[in-house]
């Protein structure tokens, strides 16, 4: 078992050995050819070759898509968990009033009626979100640890209760005909329709992407430092002088607007939001999804929020003894949790190796350090 | 600044060898009576003393004696029961921790307290962020202060690794690194922060005879930049090799002040000091 284990982490760590050490036109390669593959992916034409990949019990572009979703909140909560080591149980509160947001503004079951378009409401779902974002971390980012958790966990649940009995907010009934993104092709149709999935997953790719640029640039910088310092040791990073509280507010408010992006995203994909989206479950599965990946790690965060949900999706439809695998999906889920915090506690891709990192060992080794 | 004249416990004795320093006195911290309890524990008990501008003061004691509260009480981790810290003439009480740092005082610990899922270099650049003002939006879309801060942070902080000695391990994570280039790296950071005024909290403790003389060297260095110096050390014979002046706590109070020979000849020094050999450690 150890054996194998040996091999899998050294197989891994030379690939990524050799990531940083190709020339970075090569790397530049690969990285297109990656985000062309992931372009590609939705089309029947390409995934029909992809042998076992495709979900045989749903819609494999549907499926895509929420798999998209759930990569754009593993960035958005990595943020927040994984960097400023701040413990969020409630994450996908935020994306719940993301898509309420766009819900209420833009739907003709809503008591208001604004019937605003879609994509004038994406940016204030997004301002909306973060500052709840603030208005929640502002008296609980003082304190520490253990309280935040409570807190962001009964903020969830105030939501999804607000959501389920409030009248404005229309509880199972929910609100329908959300319009969708704008966009129509030359014989007039519509680019986001409600049979195809394929454009949303494109538009979400797209925003992960963007997301992922400006995530990178952050911690690449005195935001970054300042996050990470205070999830290394909050004491010693204010004695250096850094802000935390302010950073902390900015790593809350941060990850809550990438979450009310996402929850935008949905709804307007949906066409109908109602209660039952927000189950304290996804909360929960964001988050495994993150320490699963590697948390502090921006990779690691999309590839445990890809697969996570993926591995979900796929047991749909697949029977074992004549029970269906879905049904025991967060058995699995659980025990794959289990066998990874034994064996690498620290997640799939856990800390970021950089290239001067390696280039500077290389060095040392032909000096003779 | 204005009751500065109360400088009773300095002997400005004729033939100090530190008139120079002395003769200037310019105080830059003063710990006004400071009593400090912890519900019966009287760690600090009505402790008074100066520290002037370039010179470098020893606080020793014994263990337990107060000498890291006594840090705490000045980079606002503790709040005095009584008395004030005053640091280039303004209250350090009700200032925030980062404030403080930026009003220009560093410090180490005793325990060493490092970032360790960060490289060395990421450490000291953390340090040298204190004065920077790069925001969410400039780091986000690349500005002109981003690359601006960024380069001068990078070049403070490698020519600081250099400075005390581990340049070579910057891009190592801090927990890799040895127990003595952790204890450089501590300083490095520190002094990132651009201080006025460096605390260091035991730096020498566990180093052998060989390396107490290179931090020594290092301590001499970082003074002759013109940066004040506290430094906590229970070893006598280290701290007479490099201090100006030397204050001496006991159970919280402070028992003897003045230059180095004095103090190594106070009786009531020598008896705080019997049973507790030099290097407890
Ligand atoms: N947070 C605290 N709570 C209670 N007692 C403390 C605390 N910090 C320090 N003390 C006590 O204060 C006294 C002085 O400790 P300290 O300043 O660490 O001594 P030194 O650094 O001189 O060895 C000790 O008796 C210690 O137990
Ligand atoms: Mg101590």
């Amino acid at each position: 078992m150890t054996t194998v284990l040996e091999k899998v982490r050294s197989g891994r760590e030379a690939v990524g050995e050799r990531w940083h050490h190709a020339p970075r036109w090569v790397r530049w390669v690969l990285l297109a050819a990656m985000i062309v593959f992931f372009y590609a992916l939705p089309n029947r034409e390409f995934y029909q070759y992809l042998g076992p990949i495709p979900t045989p019990g749903a819609n494999f572009t549907q499926v895509l898509f929420t798999v998209s979703i759930y990569v754009l909140l593993a960035v958005g909560l990595n943020i927040v968990v994984g960097f400023a080591g701040l413990l969020d149980l409630g994450y996908f509160g935020f994306f719940a009033v993301g898509a309420y947001t766009v819900a209420v503004l833009t739907s003709p079951s809503s008591n208001i009626k604004t019937l605003w378009p879609w994509l004038l409401v994406v940016p204030l779902a997004i301002a909306l979100t973060m500052v709840s974002g603030v208005m929640l971390g502002t008296p609980t980012l003082r304190l520490r640890g253990d309280y935040l958790a409570l807190v962001t966990l009964g903020f969830a649940e105030m939501i999804r209760i607000s959501a389920t009995s409030s009248a404005f907010l229309k509880g199972q009934r929910g609100f329908n005909q959300i319009p969708h993104p704008p966009g129509k092709y030359a014989d007039g149709k519509p680019f986001f329709g409600v049979l195809d999935a394929r454009p949303y997953y494109w538009l979400v790719l797209t925003l992960i992407i963007l997301v992922v640029i400006g995530v990178r640039n952050l911690t690449h910088s005195r935001v970054g430092r300042a996050w990470i310092s205070i999830r290394e040791d909050e004491d010693a990073a204010q004695l250096m002088g850094v802000p935390t509280f302010k950073f902390k507010l900015w790593a809350f408010a941060s990850g809550a607007a990438i979450a009310g992006l996402a929850g935008a995203l949905f709804a307007g994909k949906q066409n109908f939001v109602n209660s039952q989206n927000f189950e304290l479950l996804n909360s929960i599965i964001i988050l495994a999804a993150v320490i699963f990946g590697g948390s502090g790690n921006i990779v690691g965060a999309i590839v445990g929020g890809g697969l996570v949900a993926y591995m979900i999706e796929r047991f749909r439809g697949i029977e074992l003894f004549g029970v269906e695998l879905y049904e025991y999906r967060f058995l699995f889920f659980g025990l794959v949790l289990v066998v990874m915090m034994i064996f690498r506690p620290q997640g799939l891709i856990p800390n970021r190796r950089r290239a001067a990192e390696f280039k500077d060992r290389r060095k040392e080794v032909i000096v003779g350090e | 600044m204005s009751d500065t004249e109360q400088t009773p416990a300095v002997p400005a004795q004729a033939g100090a060898p530190a008139v120079e320093t002395v003769s200037r006195r310019e105080p830059l911290l003063e710990v006004d009576h400071v009593t400090l309890r912890f519900g019966g524990v009287v760690a600090l008990n009505d402790v008074d003393f100066t520290l002037y501008k370039g010179e470098i003061l020893g606080l020793i004691g014994p263990n337990g004696a107060g000498k890291t509260t006594c840090f705490n009480a000045m980079t606002g981790i503790y709040q005095p029961t009584e008395g004030q810290i005053r640091f280039r003439g303004q209250k350090i009480s009700g200032k925030k921790r980062h404030q403080i740092t930026k009003m220009g005082m560093a410090r180490t610990f005793q325990n060493i307290r490092l970032f360790p899922e960060m490289t060395a270099l990421e450490n000291v650049q953390v340090g040298a962020d204190a004065h920077h003002k790069t925001s969410v939006i400039a780091a986000l879309f690349r500005l002109p202060r981003y690359w601006r801060e960024e380069r001068e942070g990078r070049e403070k902080a490698e020519r600081l690794l250099e400075f005390v000695g581990i340049r070579h391990r910057m891009h190592e994570f801090a927990r890799n690194l040895s127990y003595g280039e952790q204890r450089r790296l501590e300083i490095a950071r520190a002094l990132a922060t651009d201080p006025v005024l460096l605390c260091l909290d035991e730096p020498a403790a566990g180093f052998n005879p060989a390396e107490k003389e290179e931090l020594l060297q290092l301590i001499r260095q970082i003074r002759d930049t013109g940066i004040t110096v506290l430094l906590i050390e229970h070893d006598m014979r280290l701290v007479m090799g490099v201090t100006d002046r030397i204050v001496v706590l006991e159970f919280g109070k402070k028992i003897a002040e003045g230059l180095p020979a004095e103090v190594r000849d106070n009786p009531r020094v020598i008896a705080a000091y019997l049973g507790v050999p030099d290097d407890a450690a």
